[in-house]
């Protein structure tokens, strides 16, 4: 069957349902995905080029393999904490693209009604935690809300995601120590892509494999191509499940590469020379075009961006239309309501 | 009616939630097995077993992270900082996640979680151990923070954390926890927070503190009653504090002091002061004063120690000299 004809209509508008087709375990979803991202990410950028959108923002360009493999083998509503580079996850885990846009515009279709931006996109019906932007700091949260499935018996399965710079820093060891102590169900996923901002891993980091630092909590350390969506999904679903059986935490090291650089304002000239090339030339979407369609793998991507970049231009002139948040919203949610 | 020390008044308040509320939890170090350092958590473990009473690695980043997320996934953790101190290596997990996830996910997702941590000088245990440092969360939209006076207080404040659906923080004033008192837990209006409460009842002068200086306001007040009857209010939650009632006591009374364990410069008394200025100019008698604790590190020995806290001597001749004509007494610190 054709790919176009099996895919069907993008699905823009229901999160829960759009978490349902990573689940589906079609090859072509999983692939639509990463091209919806990639788009979505490159969309973002000529946005706050023009000046359209104030403040930062961290896209993921070369990295979507991760957030959609992890994202397929997630159960919904199982609690998912990552960070501010966050576009590729919540799309991953089913926000729409007008909730996630609308946001990062600062509007009331985004999906806290502009409260947040860029860096604090949520949506807890399919379990996407506000992601965090303080580095570290979603790890220990991981490890209470894995808590909480403990106490409560409920067969949860937290997963944190962080980057390769955010090892370095205390909230990291205390949150895999305390999760190996109590055997907490979390599986913690490192997206290393080489930079902690704009400075490479080898002068800031003591070890080139992340997912060595998990002998010092006496957990396993898992090595996947963050590039091989695959393998990515293999690596991810073993820890969970060795997670639900009660068998405690797992560190995930995703290699992968971000095409763009920390933020908008980083044109990323710290590169190593032929470092983007080498990565762009194991490019997740490719790689999956390839093994999916090996005869005519651009012509297959083509055609899905094709489709991607008309939905996606509709998504830009329903978030430009959509109204401000009133002054008076600043105010809401300050304090939860006492029952 | 029991008579309680204040660390059991506590850990009656933790036990009577546990059992009412199968989603309350308790965390820190040392809390389970060893019955707390402060004996607040004493019991606990045998009744509720270990995964409702959890030791923690010393590690207030992954105690309070931990209680953070178990809040947003639906349960009621209660998180001991054994020293406020220890804060300061977690304090991102109060004001930067606990404070702010309510309002960054719109509402979605509440944080009920209590920190309880003691606090304050008295017992001689140092520099980097007897600090209030309730300033250090004021200013930040989100999170309520109390301070108990003495037993009664402790419980009541923190039955209603417990219950509150957002972060908060209690500072126990450490040099409380042996004082007694006799009441009875089931029929303390458990009422919630920002209610400040009224320690003596007078038209002279209102006098506002909080943790163990109310107990150093009242008996000034005490002594000072025959010419001056004071109103005396304990704030118990400092955030938000009780602004209605201090300002419609001041307006009644004419004159304003309080009375803060905290340096001089940046505390919360200043924060009173201001409010009340503001709003009640016309109705003071006299300006309004503020006595705390000198810009310096809580000195060790005792003899110090004793001198950096305000005094109940040092309370009561402010209370006649600003009764009699208006006068600010000049802090001791700034006569040596």
């Amino acid at each position: 069957m054709d790919i176009l004809q099996e895919l069907g209509r993008p699905n823009v508008t229901d999160s829960t349902q759009r978490r349902g087709l990573l689940h589906s375990g079609s090859r072509a979803s999983l692939l639509d995905r990463m091209v919806e991202i990639r788009v979505f990410e490159e969309q973002v950028q000529r946005l706050f080029m023009k000046g359209l959108i104030p403040g930062t923002t961290h896209t993921c360009q070369g990295q979507e393999a991760v957030c959609v493999g992890v994202a397929s083998v997630v159960r919904t509503g199982d609690p998912v904490l990552c960070t501010y580079r966050g576009h590729g996850w919540a799309l991953s885990l089913g926000l729409t693209p007008v909730a996630a846009l609308g946001e990062i515009m600062g509007k009331t279709v985004g999906c806290t009604g502009g409260l947040g931006g860029s860096m604090h996109l949520s949506d807890r019906s399919v379990g996407f935690w506000p992601t965090i932007a303080i580095i570290g700091a979603q790890l220990p949260i991981a490890a209470g809300a894995a808590m909480a499935s403990q106490i409560r018996g409920d067969g949860a399965v937290t997963v944190a995601v962080f980057g390769d710079g955010a090892v370095n820093i205390g909230a990291f060891h205390e949150a895999l120590n305390l999760a190996a102590v109590a055997s907490l169900p979390v599986v913690f996923i490192c997206e290393n892509n080489l930079y902690g901002e704009y400075s490479r891993i080898d002068r800031t980091t003591a070890v080139s494999d992340i997912a060595s630092r998990a002998a010092a909590y006496n957990i396993p350390g898992v090595i996947v191509d963050g590039q091989a969506i695959d393998d990515v999904r293999a690596a991810a679903r073993a820890a969970i499940d060795r997670a639900r059986a009660g068998d405690g935490p797992t560190l995930i090291e995703a290699k992968t590469y971000r095409y763009v650089g920390h933020s908008r304002s980083d044109p990323a000239k710290y590169r190593l020379a032929g470092e983007l090339e080498t990565w762009q030339a194991r490019d997740p979407i490719k790689l999956l075009a390839a093994a999916i369609r090996p005869e005519a793998p651009d012509q297959l991507i083509a055609s899905l961006r094709e489709r991607w970049e008309g939905v996606m231009a509709e998504v830009v002139e329903t978030v430009l239309a959509a109204p401000e948040p009133d002054v008076r919203d600043m105010f809401r949610h300050i304090y939860a309501p006492i029952q | 009616m029991p008579e309680l020390r204040m660390n059991q008044a506590i850990r009656e308040a933790l036990a009577d939630e546990m059992r009412a509320d199968p989603t309350v939890l308790v965390l820190g170090e040392d809390v389970a097995a060893a019955d707390g350092v402060f004996k607040a958590t004493e019991g606990l473990l045998v009744e509720f077993g270990p995964l409702r009473v959890r030791d923690t690695p010393i590690s207030e980043t992954a105690i309070l992270g931990a209680a953070v997320g178990a809040a947003m996934a639906g349960m009621r953790p209660v998180a001991e900082i054994m020293f406020i101190e220890f804060l300061g290596v977690a304090l991102d997990q109060i004001v930067t996640q606990a404070a702010k996830m309510h309002y960054l996910s719109a509402g979605a997702f509440s944080v009920p979680l209590v920190v309880r941590a003691s606090s304050g000088a008295g017992l001689g245990f140092g520099a980097q151990h007897s600090q209030t440092l309730e300033t250090w969360l004021l200013n930040t939209p989100g999170l309520k923070v109390a301070s108990p006076s003495g037993p009664m207080s402790a419980y009541r404040v923190l039955r209603a954390a417990i219950r509150d659906p957002g972060p908060v923080v209690i500072l126990e004033p450490r040099a409380l926890y042996g004082v007694r008192e006799t009441f009875d837990p089931d029929t303390v209006p458990i009422d919630g927070l920002g209610i400040a409460r009224r320690m003596r009842d007078g038209d002279a002068v209102t006098i506002v503190a909080l943790g163990q200086m109310v107990r150093v306001a009242s008996a000034a007040a005490e002594s000072a009653a025959a010419r001056w009857p004071a109103d005396v209010w304990d704030l118990e939650t400092i955030l938000p504090w009780d602004r209605a009632s201090i300002l419609e006591s001041v307006k009644r009374t004419g004159r304003l002091i309080v009375v803060e364990e905290n340096p001089q410069t940046g505390g919360w008394g200043n924060e009173i002061v201001a409010y009340v200025s503001e709003r009640a100019w016309s109705s003071l008698k006299a300006p309004p004063v503020r006595i705390c604790c000198p810009d310096a590190p809580v000195p060790f020995a005792g003899k110090l120690e004793r001198r950096y806290l305000p005094s109940e001597a040092s309370v009561a001749d402010q209370i006649q000299a600003l009764c009699t004509d208006g006068r600010r007494l000049t802090p001791w610190w700034e006569a040596v």
